[in-house]
């Protein structure tokens, strides 16, 4: 009748287990950085010699300057960061249909010209708020908000395994590649001055 | 009645699983993290950005790093160039890039993207001198790394 009893317990003791993990959490929450493989992607223009020059109507070409003092001069006047967007926008699309605007947005082109005095946050800064103007124009070319649109994008670039997603990602893609060509990016780096130091 | 003694449960823990746990981190560790390959002699805090474009394929990129000097005795104070464990002038970057592209699959060898992790204090000078050297020898895939800006 003892029998029972006499049996030992064959469990693992798990009670600490816990800790372990919430041991293994805390050191994981504390060491780790996100990995930072992200940034703003640029393709540059062709070295000097192969480049073949076409020249584009001024009406066409937005330009920017940024002086060597981090100030901002679009299109020969004086302007902040943060009224760049609304430039951009109104340039590619040109509602209006202003003559001293863009024809179409397909040539619309945004020259930056930095100096060697200005300094890299300005300029990330700049390009940032371009893309984020064009992408919220391809977004409303789209009819979706914009925070939708990074999710397609980012959806676009995931490597799916089912067919119904992979489906899904070649219709979107499709619709993406139509966006583009509606609405190209054309951001280009002008030569840059030397003046400022 | 012989069995007596034993029915007294044990009060250690067991603790003959421990290894095994321990060994579990171990892989874990050693599967999930990647060697940092050049320490860094340059200052480099990233610029933030809110429109973020993903580097694909890593095994395309080459970084390099551009900042002031943290040993600023040996180095001085102007902003200067790291490629690898190495800091160099802008004139050496062709060779940079010939030898990264060495190391590539021949195929792969015109999709080379270069990462440029420049610090936010860093002026345009210096910058534009890297970008027209990648532009001699056509390395015109360029990746400004920054940080996640919330608009």
């Amino acid at each position: 009748m003892k029998k029972k009893k006499n049996r030992q317990n064959s469990e693992v003791n798990a009670g600490s287990m816990a800790d372990i993990a919430f041991l293994l959490l805390i050191f994981f929450l504390v060491t780790t950085t996100i990995a930072t493989d992200k940034g703003v992607a640029v393709m540059l223009p062709p070295k000097a010699e192969n480049q073949t020059i076409v020249k584009q109507k001024e009406r066409n070409i937005f330009n920017i300057l940024i002086n060597s003092q981090d100030q901002l001069l679009a299109e020969d006047q004086v302007v902040e960061v943060d009224q760049l967007k609304e430039l951009v926008q109104e340039f590619v699309i040109n509602p209006a249909k202003k003559s001293n605007l863009s024809e179409a947005p397909t040539k619309a082109i945004v020259s930056i010209k930095t100096d060697r005095g200005t300094s890299y946050e300005m300029y990330i800064r700049v390009r940032d708020e371009l893309n984020y103007a064009y992408d919220e124009l391809r977004a409303r070319q789209m009819g979706v908000s914009i925070e939708k649109f990074q999710e397609m994008e980012e959806f676009l670039k995931e490597t799916v395994q089912s067919d119904v997603e992979r489906r899904e990602q070649e219709l979107l893609e499709g619709r993406m590649d139509e966006v583009k060509k509606v609405i190209p990016k054309m951001i280009s780096d002008a030569e840059p001055s030397d003046i400022g130091g | 009645m012989a069995f007596k003694k034993k029915s007294k449960a044990s009060q250690d823990i067991p603790t003959s699983a421990l290894p095994d746990i321990i060994f579990m981190l171990l892989f874990f560790f050693m599967v999930t993290t990647v060697m940092r390959d050049s320490e860094l002699m340059v200052k480099n805090s990233l610029p933030n950005a809110s429109q973020l474009t993903k580097l694909e394929k890593k095994s395309l990129v080459s970084y390099i790093f551009v900042g002031a000097p943290k040993d600023q005795a040996r180095f001085g104070k102007e902003t200067r160039i790291q490629v690898n464990d190495v800091i160099i002038d802008a004139e050496s970057i062709p060779q940079f890039v010939m030898n990264e592209k060495a190391k590539m699959p021949e195929a792969d060898r015109d999709k080379i993207m270069m990462s440029l992790k420049v610090d936010r204090d860093a002026k345009m000078g210096v910058i534009n001198d890297v970008t027209n050297q990648l532009r001699e020898v056509n390395a015109l895939k360029v990746n400004y790394a920054a940080s996640k800006r919330v608009r």
